[in-house]
């Protein structure tokens, strides 16, 4: 594995850090033995061939593989220095603090606002209605949502487009204040202008939350992200800045991946 | 010549005439091996079989209609006959005699007249099950030859049973309709002789019920006839305490094997649950009345109430709520788990316990199926004649008191029907009135379940 320290703020703590992570499903290993710091106000992607792993990878991040009886996790992952695998970590408070979006747009059978207010009033954020209902503007907006549903916030959220209900996921992330999003090919799911839509908006959150992207696009990893990481067969082959991956990569595979020689 | 004769025979003549087809289709493939024939030629033996069978049946289903009055007519046109009654029972009586003796079920008439009938319809039943049998076999032969005459090397025979099998399923499904249809239909005539005799007001919405059997017909007493108590008995037994009971318990129990059991234990644990509804309602109703109805009084009693009876709605709604337990839960569990992954993963992701998941995005989600499914319990309840007979009481109390004997519409029913009032009775028929009611009451809530679960499916998919 090559590691590609950050040119700027090289000496900015990372808001993430991966050491020597391994993920079985049952005796299967997924992941194998990866290392890897994830920064804060930037966009990491994960690239990476179908079954590379990337997106166990990602789910290692919030716990998301406890949901899985079958999932086990090894090594140690730092959110601001504190392990999230040590024995009486809160996963509930991780998950509040690392945000996810899925690759497929899934929010509740509920109202949009309903959808939005449903973190927020799960942590008891906000102080009666007033403040419940400027939480739920403050993250449409930033999702870049507000003003396609502010005439129809009682609507359901499954009446939506694909890309709104995209979005409609992220401001439901945005809404608890995350430090972290992951997002599992938020867009893969959706139309060319949808997609277009949704990578502005990650461009837009780069500077707030530290967001890590896995994607199948490489146009994408190369558009919206600052530093990529990339996956063969559960193994972090290469991992630096975006824009030397894509164009003098280190690894042979990467070159022939980035080159559609497989993939 | 009997109708099951006739079926026998054009079994037999079926048989015969698949073994010719597929013998002459295998002939084809004999005299031209290069050849494929367009089907099998077991399918020439099928189609062949149909065609022979199939009309037959037909015939033999008509006959066994028509051939009684036939005979009847062909009787009652004799001599012998210019003696009888015009009218009246002893006409009837007379003739079922004579036809008795003539069919050999009876050894001899009691009637001197049925006497001089017996030869007359032992001379047209020969006469006629000679018709029906040479008919049967024409018409056997005739479906045969013309299946015969159209097999040919390139035949489309698999075609064409695969049409007669889809016909023949088709006819299946309607007969459980059909006969639906029919009971409803005899229900309705029974029920608007009974509104005949008592109103429909009395009966809706009277608060006393006791009909008399024994009093007079004609002019029954409207104010005995009023099923409210029956009412109430059946949606306070069936409909609210079975329901406080299967409710929760189903639904937590849905809530614990989709969300938190390991599938091992959810292996075992399911079926079991489902076995419960197959325990033969009969056996709740001895535990209903030999023990959970004792026990109750004995707690009765020891809270200081002096007068509670052995015979409880209380005792009935308890054990009938365990019953429907696996009702509730499987149609709740069933539809959690339809709530798609994602929608959990959404939810845990945001930081939320696996409970605010479960209260407030799993059930809300899933609340139309297990609406239906509560539904379709209650139709259930309310049906359930077995406990309550046991357990209930025979009483019809117009009270919320669950201590006191009640009595429901299915008791009712069963009361009115084998009791000693005759068939034409008011009391009698006041039992047709109560099953219309609970027909209409069990066909709406169905309708409603299958519409709301049709409605849940369509979300999702």
């Amino acid at each position: 594995m090559v590691t590609e320290p950050l040119s700027q703020r090289s000496n900015a703590e990372p808001k993430m850090r991966a050491r020597d992570v391994s993920v079985f499903y049952g005796d299967k290993k997924a992941i194998d033995a990866v290392s890897i710091d994830i920064p804060s106000e930037y966009v990491t992607a994960f690239i990476g061939p179908s079954g590379c792993g990337k997106s166990t990878f990602l789910r290692a991040f919030n716990r998301m593989n406890d949901t899985i009886a079958s999932a086990r996790v090894e090594g140690t992952i730092e959110l601001d220095g504190e392990d999230i695998y040590k024995s009486g970590m809160d996963v509930v408070q991780l998950r509040a603090r690392v945000g996810m979006v899925f690759q497929k747009p899934n929010p509740f059978p509920k109202s949009i606002y309903e959808n939005v207010a449903y973190g927020p009033r799960i942590h008891g954020f906000a102080e009666g209605k007033a403040d419940l209902d400027a939480i739920v503007e403050r993250s449409l907006r930033r999702a870049g949502l507000w003003e396609e549903v502010k005439d129809r916030l009682a609507e359901s959220g499954t009446a939506l487009s694909g890309g709104q209900q995209q979005r409609l996921c992220i401001a439901r992330a945005i809404a608890v204040e995350p430090e972290v999003i992951l997002m599992d090919e938020p867009c893969s799911a959706l139309d060319p202008i949808a997609t277009a839509k949704i990578e502005e908006l990650i461009d837009e959150l780069r500077g707030r939350y530290a967001i890590v992207i896995v994607t199948h696009s490489m146009q994408q990893a190369a558009r919206v992200s600052q530093r990529t990481a990339f996956f063969h067969l559960g193994s972090l082959i290469e991992f630096g800045e975006t824009s030397q991956i894509f164009t003098t990569p280190r690894e042979s595979r990467t070159q022939d991946y980035i080159t559609g020689r497989y993939g | 010549m009997s109708p099951a004769f006739l079926v026998l025979l054009a079994l037999g003549l079926g048989l015969a005439a698949w073994l010719v087809a597929r013998a002459r289709a295998w002939g084809y493939k004999r005299a031209e091996p290069a050849r494929r024939l367009a089907a099998l030629p077991v399918y020439h033996g099928w189609y062949a079989a149909l065609w022979v069978v199939l009309p037959v049946l037909l015939f033999a289903f008509a006959w066994s209609l028509m051939a009684p009055q036939l005979i009847a007519q062909s009787v009652l046109a004799s001599p012998a006959a210019a003696e009888l009654p015009a009218f009246g029972m002893e006409r009837t009586t007379i003739l079922s005699e004579a036809r008795a003796v003539a069919t050999g079920a009876a050894p001899a008439v009691f009637n001197p007249v049925a006497q001089e009938l017996v030869e007359p319809y032992r001379e047209a039943i020969g006469r006629y099950s000679a018709i029906g049998l040479v008919a049967t076999l024409l018409i056997a032969f005739a479906g045969g030859a013309w299946a015969f005459l159209r097999l040919k090397p390139d035949f489309r025979a698999r075609t064409k049973v695969e049409r007669a099998v889809m016909v023949v399923l088709l006819i299946a499904s309607l007969m459980a309709i059909l006969t639906t249809l029919g009971i409803f239909a005899s229900l309705i005539f029974e029920t608007v002789r009974f509104f005949g005799m008592v109103s429909p007001f009395d009966f809706l919405f009277g608060t006393n019920w006791g009909p008399d059997p024994m009093g007079p017909a004609d002019s029954p007493d409207g104010s005995r006839y009023g099923a409210l108590p029956l009412f109430w008995g059946t949606i306070y037994i069936g409909a609210i305490i079975a329901m406080i009971v299967a409710i929760p318990l189903g639904l937590m129990s849905a809530i614990y094997l989709t969300q938190y059991a390991n599938p091992r234990l959810r292996q075992w644990l399911k079926p079991a649950l489902e076995i419960l509804a197959g325990v033969p309602t009969v056996v709740y109703g001895y535990f209903a009345a030999l023990t959970v109805a004792p026990a109750i009084r004995d707690i009765a009693i020891a809270f200081g109430i002096e007068n509670a009876s052995s015979e409880s709605a209380l005792a009935a709604g308890l054990v009938m709520g365990i019953m429907i337990i696996p009702f509730v839960s499987s149609m709740a569990d069933d539809s959690i788990a339809a709530v798609p992954q994602a929608m959990r993963d959404g939810s845990l992701a945001m930081g939320a316990t696996t409970n605010e998941t479960i209260r407030r995005v799993l059930v809300p989600a899933a609340l139309p199926g297990i609406v239906a499914g509560v539904m379709l319990a209650v139709s259930r309840a309310i049906g359930e004649t077995m406990i309550v007979v046991m357990a209930a009481g025979a009483a019809a109390n117009l009270s919320a008191n669950p201590l006191e004997a009640m009595t429901t519409v299915t008791f009712q029913i069963v009361a009115m029907l084998t009791g000693e009032g005759s068939f034409d009775h008011p009391a009698t028929l006041s039992a047709f009135a109560l099953g219309f009611v609970l027909f209409l009451v069990t066909l709406a809530l169905n309708f409603i379940a299958l519409r709301v679960v049709k409605r849940f499916r369509e979300a999702y998919e």
